[in-house]
């Protein structure tokens, strides 16, 4: 712990205008900046090195999702959810058709929750491995780490294409199950891209987990308490790495995630060590229950038979579908007022609400600082703009 | 030149080459690109540079951050009517020659999101397009075969005479207008130097022999 406490001696909290120089200097990092993840602009105002003020603008990539999923029919909005955190399409998929299946109190067969369950955890793999590899490059490590990640990637995505026919835009899932079943052979290929995965991991820690720089630029850095994690609503990786037990998987108990032992870890610090590290336990968490869920899945029906796919008119209602996605709590919230398209449709991005605590995380820290600590945030433009 | 002449001087250790071949041949074998993605297509534009797919074998994988270094724009994703004006004040800050791929549905036209009002329908209403890929998003395949079409593309331009690339013509603009956000939309909705909407015409039926069949 010798560094954290340097990282902590070095930040010096005292204003640095002793000596008369009190000039503040104003600098608007993005919309085109290499490490905003996408069209991300944020006015920074600094004292020197020091971040004073930070305002977040959104805005650059506002699609009008919910507008136009508003004039389409419940069905046409999937393949535009797919766009939202265009990192995690299935995932995006799969808290839709959760949020319509409320509505109009649909069952799911037993074989479609498992082929959830598998592409699900298949996303989180590939998203926190990406994840991870463009944090490094945000802090230098420009190369190796998201070379290593997007080798893995493309393995996944290999998986995705042969099951649903794109590589990242796969509009797979459909209300009240899959739209496809698994072609010949996939679960072997599967089941070795997943009993591969942990080596990969081994990889990947051993060549960051104890890198000096990595944990000099990271340990005691953006520090989000767990009382402003609560109160600011922030979910997933991000809220359980600063301790906040709180895992939609494990609360809701929806889909079959409750078959599946597995753990939920949670950090101590909340710096964005931690945020870096929970990422990559729950990796192994999710290799687990990938391992778990394609031992024990049955054959069956894909889809309820009984689903209308054209002419489908949910009677008038609301309902609120959320998942545990790889970015937090990922919600739809569907007003249904009879007729074919929804009468109101709003996204929960948890990439958004995560975003919100920036300036918290960044006050009184370098400039330099701020890439790595939007880098942990994990957000995607799409989903953060809509 | 002879070609037999030309190879009889390689066989004994002597390259010759025209002024222009050589022009091109260093332009299109170092294609920078402009680090620079919008939205969905900026993860393909990145899976592309990667282990798998590999666009350093094309000389291109310099992604550069600032547009002074880049030859080379690939508008990988939605333009946004919010975003449409820093596209194009970036295409003007980029030094000639330089190039752009349209990467995507949505830079060409607004793709799935064209009816949204905030979506702009298409990047080329404001700078000119050397290449077209579409998809939502196009595989890296694909951008890969851009960049072969557009190294075909620069090949096949000559210094001289009408083929010859915009900067060497006095008469091409090198900056083009950027957009301001008016009072309903973007101001100007286009760039009429460059795009003009499609015009449909009707044949008149019985008037023009050419138009039946």
């Amino acid at each position: 712990m010798s560094t954290a406490t340097l990282a902590a001696a070095s930040l010096n909290l005292e204003p640095a205008n002793e000596s008369g120089m009190d000039q503040l200097l104003e600098i608007a990092m993005g919309p085109q900046h290499p490490s905003t993840h996408g069209v991300f602009r944020m006015n920074v105002v600094l004292d020197g090195e020091r971040v004073v003020r930070l305002k977040p603008v959104f805005g650059y990539l506002h699609r009008n999702h919910e507008k136009i999923a508003e004039n389409e029919t419940y069905l046409g909005s999937m393949p535009y959810t797919d766009r939202l955190d265009y990192m995690c399409p299935l995932t995006n998929n799969w808290a839709y058709a959760l949020a319509v299946e409320k509505l109009a109190g649909i069952q799911v067969p037993e074989r479609a929750e498992y082929l959830r369950v598998i592409t699900g955890e298949l996303t989180r793999l590939q998203n926190h491995t990406c994840l991870i590899g463009f944090l490094m490059q945000d802090m230098g490590a420009s190369g190796t780490p998201l070379m290593y990640a997007f080798r893995q990637r493309e393995i996944i995505l290999d998986l995705f294409e042969a099951l649903t026919g794109a590589r990242m835009m796969c509009n797979y899932m459909r209300f009240g199950g899959c739209r496809v079943d698994l072609p010949a052979g996939w679960l072997d290929q599967a089941k070795k891209v997943v009993a591969g995965f942990p080596r990969f991991l081994d990889e990947y820690e051993s060549l960051l987990v104890s890198n000096e720089i990595l944990m000099d630029r990271t340990q005691d850095v953006g520090v989000l308490s767990k009382e402003l994690a609560i109160s600011a609503g922030i979910s997933g990786p991000m809220a359980r790495a600063s301790g906040v037990d709180y895992d939609i998987r494990k609360v809701d108990h929806y889909s079959i995630y409750d078959r599946f032992a597995f753990r939920v870890p949670l950090g101590s610090h909340g710096d964005v060590y931690d945020r870096f590290m929970i990422r990559l336990l729950e990796m192994r968490e999710s290799v687990n229950i990938l391992q778990q869920a394609m031992r024990d899945i049955p054959e069956g029906p894909i889809v309820d038979p009984k689903t209308k796919i054209r002419g489908f008119r949910p009677k008038p209602g609301e309902a609120y579908g959320r998942i545990e996605g790889p970015k937090g709590e990922l919600g739809f919230y569907l007003v249904s007022d009879g007729s074919p398209n929804p009468y109101r449709y709003r996204v929960r991005p948890p990439s958004l609400i995560n975003l919100t605590i920036l300036e918290d995380l960044c006050l009184g820290r370098n400039v330099a600082d701020i890439v790595v600590i939007l880098g942990s945030i994990d957000i995607v433009m799409g989903e953060v703009d809509r | 030149m002879d070609e037999k002449l030309k190879t009889e001087l390689s066989k004994q250790g002597i390259f010759t080459t025209s002024l222009q071949e050589l022009y091109n041949w260093g332009r299109t074998s170092s294609i920078w690109p402009l680090n620079f993605g919008l939205a969905c297509c900026a993860i393909e534009m990145i899976a592309t540079t990667m282990a798998r797919y590999d666009l350093a074998r094309f000389g291109a994988e310099v992604f550069r951050p600032s547009p002074r270094q880049a030859d080379l724009m690939i508008v990988a994703g939605t333009v946004t009517k919010k975003m449409a004006p820093q596209v194009v004040r970036l295409y003007n800050q980029m030094p000639e020659p330089k190039y752009v791929i349209s990467m995507g549905a949505c830079a060409i036209s607004g793709g799935p999101f064209k009816q949204g009002y905030n979506v702009l329908k298409g990047i080329d209403r404001y700078i000119p397009v050397d290449i077209y890929i579409p998809g939502c998003p196009p595989r890296p395949e694909a951008l890969i075969d851009a960049f072969m079409e557009l190294q075909k593309k620069i090949d096949a331009q000559q210094l001289t005479g009408e083929n010859r690339p915009r900067h060497l013509n006095a008469d091409e603009p090198s900056e083009f207008i950027v957009p301001q956000f008016g009072e309903h939309d973007l101001e100007p909705t286009r760039n009429s130097s460059i795009w003009e909407p499609p015009l449909v015409q009707i044949a008149q039926t019985g008037s023009d022999e050419s138009g039946s069949h």
